[in-house]
């Protein structure tokens, strides 16, 4: 079965197929199955633990960081694969909170990640909270040297930043995206001033309606059970996915006026020109012609 | 001291936060790692908590109990006031809601199943999930249309909601999340919206909160 894309930015780039720990105790000769760009892929591993990977018979590059697997489906040489420092930070909490299905875009899903102004909409009592609606002016950029948005100097007021968070706080938030598929957020680490609690958000798309959002946590936090944090991420995240299978077109408009935006979406629309100058065409909204 | 065994996302457990919301229980969650983790499935959670491997399983002062519809049934019995309306001692009354507790049953097995398929790849036979699931939700519709014109909006009759409408009601309002269009269940609909604005309704993850 071929790939269902020749969008260069997702057959040139590396995709994740979740988790490493799917693959233990998983030989060749009992592979799993991953779904990515509409084809079906084989994964396992060899005595030595190193990942393998095939579709349609062929071998594709496989690597395994930041505990997740990532598969390089292009003909070309791949590239590097982005930077995670605060991965191998000594004391960090490294919690693989698992894949959600979605069905829409995985840009949507991107998208949304990056929105400050639904909080306290959709994230009730925890990632914000009425009448703190304002969204304070920010900075998104996309940094020269490695390509990647960044969007800074976020702070919004959060009732219950994360699972451990008591009182309400001024939550300072930093967005990164990395690929058209991957994005990071940085936010105040309310146990540790000065400290940047990490959310690296890793959408593996089934195809151009279809993802598996996964969400993996780099914290500092050192009191919660694994449980805890991810019952957290999972009610953040539950609470997100019927607004956005609910949005139409499912495929992200990139250009056009199909959806308005303010001041507050800078991030969005920052991403969405980064996306359009790129030439994303692969889970985006085909302009109409003129 | 009340312990819920929970998992923020599963609907057999949200129906118990509800109920005990609704009876002003207070109790301890114990988040369960359902996924990715698998924790209900786990050996000591099988020795010690559920040999089904399933959740919600509640834990009232060591007396263990599993199985959403039991839980409703023993919380409402033991902590309901007297002659209050989650679970009234009238014989008619008390088999409808049996019947509909089995109902729960059906959606569990259907919806809920189609819904752990496209939200964590759980494996599904979908082609029967896809049958059974608008079936129960037409047997409800139904019902609840017939309900509407003999004056009362809730499934085993009465002015009052029972255990019956929050057993069936979570995996109704998620018909969306197992790719189920609800716009073809009207009288559906207004039942959940009656359930959802009553006072004192509280949410969960994909069932929004109608105060926002």
């Amino acid at each position: 079965m071929p790939f269902c894309t020749t969008d260069p930015n997702l057959r040139n780039d590396w995709l994740t197929v979740g988790a490493a720990s799917q693959l233990r105790q998983v030989s060749a000769a009992r592979p799993v199955s991953a779904r990515l760009l509409g084809n079906d892929l084989l994964l396992w591993q060899d005595d030595a633990g190193a990942p393998h990977c095939s579709a349609d018979g062929r071998a594709l590059p496989i690597i395994c960081r930041y505990d997740y697997l990532w598969v390089h489906t292009g003909d070309g040489p791949a590239p590097a694969l982005f930077e995670l420092p605060e991965f191998a930070q000594p004391g960090r909490r490294i919690v693989d909170c698992g894949g959600i299905g979605v069905a829409t875009s995985g840009l949507r899903v991107v998208e949304n990640f990056l929105d400050i102004a639904h909080f306290p909409y959709v994230h009730t009592g925890t990632l914000g909270k009425v009448p703190h609606t304002e969204v304070a002016p920010y900075r998104a950029v996309v940094d020269p040297a490695h390509g990647e948005i960044w969007a800074t100097e976020c702070h919004f007021f959060q009732p219950r930043a994360s699972a451990s968070a008591g009182d309400g706080i001024d939550a300072h938030y930093r967005y990164r995206v990395m690929q058209p598929l991957t994005a990071a957020l940085y936010k105040t680490c309310p146990n540790r001033a000065g400290e940047w609690d990490v959310i690296g958000l890793f959408v593996q798309p089934l195809d151009q309606e279809q993802v598996i959002a996964h969400v993996l946590l780099v914290y500092d936090e050192d009191v919660l059970p694994d449980a805890e944090m991810i019952a957290f991420q999972h009610m953040i995240f539950g609470q997100d996915k019927p607004i956005l299978e609910s949005q139409r077109p499912r495929r992200l408009p990139l250009t056009g006026s199909l959806e308005a935006h303010m001041r507050c979406d800078l991030t969005s629309t920052t991403y969405r020109r980064w996306l359009h100058q790129r030439g994303v065409t692969f889970g985006a909204h085909a302009q109409p012609l003129p | 001291m009340i312990r819920l065994y929970d998992y923020e996302l599963s609907g057999n457990c949200y129906k118990l936060r509800l109920l005990m919301h609704w009876l002003g229980l207070t109790y301890e969650r114990i988040a369960v790692d359902f996924h990715p983790g698998r924790a209900h499935k786990c050996a000591w959670f099988m020795q010690n908590i559920n040999p089904q491997g399933q959740l919600p399983v509640l834990d009232d002062d060591g007396f263990l109990l599993r199985d959403a519809q039991a839980c409703l049934v023993y919380l409402a019995s033991q902590y309901d006031t007297p002659g209050g309306h989650w679970y009234p001692e009238d014989a008619q009354t008390r088999a409808l809601i049996q019947l509909w507790l089995a109902t729960a049953d059906d959606l569990t097995r259907s919806i809920s199943a189609a819904r752990l398929h496209y939200s964590f790849g759980y494996p599904a036979d979908i082609a029967a999930c896809d049958r059974q699931g608008p079936a129960t939700l037409r047997l409800l519709d139904d019902t609840l249309a017939e309900n509407h014109y003999r004056g009362t909006p809730w499934l085993a009759g009465g002015t009052m909601p029972s255990i019956a409408d929050i057993a069936c009601f979570p995996y109704a309002a998620l018909a969306g999340e197992a790719r189920l269009d609800l716009r073809r269940y009207p009288a559906v609909q207004a039942w959940l919206h009656a359930m959802r604005h009553r006072p004192g309704f509280i949410a969960m993850p994909g069932i929004i909160d109608p105060s926002l």
